[in-house]
């Protein structure tokens, strides 16, 4: 199949970007969407041209470096699904494509559709963890957990934090990303000591990166491609007033 | 950092979830209020004497402790205090998004509803609305029977048909902010489950119709001749 394909292309951090056009003639519909920018940036190279720069890494799915919004919808257009595993049998025979990077004051662009999401990792770091004493591995169930908030916890773990839910939201929030973190150790028992601060510290740390606040929009939901409810948000929520209310505090 | 903060009105005020709950409580207060005030406004099909009565017991309610109109003051002074406080979350919240996507998309496609998407704007026309709505029917400054009783008033307004349109207009933009706005509350104050959303959605915008054509029957009502 034929198409055209207007690319981001930006430099580095300091310049200005613009969108720049591309034929390809020969795309199979079999490829991946990665696959068919591999074959631009081959024949990129052999015309002398920059390679279009792009985050990839595991290419099925789980790994969430695959960020580009594809026509205005942060992994294009099927639901569910991450950059990498959507195939070009989607788009059809001369379509034009808009590829641009994800866009949010705390995901800089580094180079064309390249952004640092070490943003992310920050909000982690603030509380999206459970600490535990080392020693010898506890007995298997020596914790019980109810077969429903195993399933949900294990629903919101399946979060590959690529940062789609920010790109989607027209506020630019990171609630669905952190609602998933809160959602996943909040569920299960041994993620109840630190349910509150963590609640609250990851909002904190979410607010002081430039992320924007959440108004229940539900964009980000309808492109995760990892299908984290939007109702998450609601237990976030949740956590972080009853923390505030409660009085919380980490010393 | 907020874990520091011993003070409940810094640490709820400081967050983006703190003062969307602010929103959410000052908008169940409104919420609260406008159906109240659609029930009050539907005896104007009982008749003027009714009607009339109606807006003087507003007035004779709990007189004997809270004084003449009393009670109407307190109401009046919790609303604009929330009113106050919607909007300050409101134009902080809109201001940190702006911040948060410095560049823009090049090619745009809305996500989310169309209620959701427009809540802001929508919030703004409403408070145009509700300053010429009190300009018109409470103070009169704006009504052609400024002198007449709430009923003469009503009609005599409603009987210019671009103010009748622009209520009407002003309803279908109140519908579309409840039909968000309550849903959104009861997710902010952590209310929602996977399970209940679609319900709670549903039943917003259910109470945001129910709403919208409750109010703006009146003045089709004045329009059409059923009221005069």
């Amino acid at each position: 199949m034929k198409l055209t394909l207007r690319v981001w292309r930006q430099k580095n951090a300091d310049t200005k970007g613009k969108m720049v056009k591309y034929h390809l003639d020969d795309v199979d519909e079999d490829m991946s969407f990665l696959e068919m920018l591999d074959v631009l940036n081959e024949k990129l190279t052999l015309d002398d041209e920059d390679p279009v720069s792009f985050d990839h890494d595991c290419r099925e799915g789980i790994c969430g470096s695959c960020a580009m919004v594809i026509n205005g919808v942060p992994h294009g257009p099927q639901k569910n699904t991450t950059t990498c595993q959507l195939h070009m049998r989607h788009f059809s025979d001369g379509d034009t494509i808009d590829v641009e990077p994800w866009r949010a004051r705390a995901f800089p662009v580094i180079k064309d559709l390249v952004t640092d999401r070490s943003a992310f990792d920050q909000i982690i770091q603030s509380g999206g963890y459970v600490s535990v004493n080392t020693g010898s591995a506890p007995d298997a169930h020596a914790t019980p957990v109810d077969k429903v908030s195993a399933d949900d916890a294990f629903d919101a773990a399946t979060c590959i934090g690529c940062g789609a839910c920010v790109a989607a939201c027209p506020n630019g929030s990171s609630m669905l990303f952190t609602a998933a973190k809160v959602t996943h150790l909040g569920l299960l028992p041994q993620g109840q000591p630190e349910r509150a601060t963590r609640a609250i510290n990851m909002l904190a740390k979410q607010d002081e990166l430039d992320f924007g606040g959440c108004t229940n929009v539900g964009a980000c939901a309808e492109v995760c491609p990892k299908g984290i409810p939007l109702a998450s948000i609601s237990r976030l929520n949740h956590d972080v007033l009853g923390a505030t209310l409660s009085g919380a505090r980490a010393d | 950092m907020v874990l520091t903060q011993r003070n409940i009105v810094t640490r709820t005020w400081g967050s983006s979830v703190g003062k969307k709950s602010v929103m959410a409580v000052t908008g169940v207060i409104f919420l609260l209020f406008v159906i109240t005030h659609m029930i009050g406004n539907l005896k104007i099909f009982f008749g003027q004497e009714t009607f009339d009565a109606y807006s003087e017991h507003l007035r004779t309610l709990g007189a004997e402790i809270f004084g003449y109109g009393g009670v109407l003051w307190i109401i009046r002074v919790v609303l604009i205090a929330s009113v106050l406080l919607h909007m300050a979350a409101a134009f902080s919240l809109w201001y940190r998004a702006k911040r948060a996507r410095p560049v823009g998309y090049q090619h745009r496609s809305p996500q989310g509803s169309y209620a959701a998407r427009t809540m802001r704007w929508g919030g703004v026309i409403i408070l145009l609305f509700v300053i010429w709505h009190i300009l018109d029917l409470t103070t009169g400054t704006v009504n052609p029977d400024p002198a007449g009783g709430a009923y003469e008033k009503l009609v005599a307004s409603f009987d210019r048909p671009v103010v009748a349109i622009f209520y009407i207009v002003a309803m279908v933009a109140l519908s579309f902010h409840i039909s968000h706005g309550l849903w959104s509350a009861v997710q902010t104050l952590g209310g929602n489950s996977a399970v209940r959303q679609h319900s709670l959605k549903a039943f917003s915008v259910t109470v945001g119709v129910v709403i919208a054509v409750g109010f703006a029957i009146i003045p089709l009502s004045v329009m059409f001749g059923l009221v005069r």
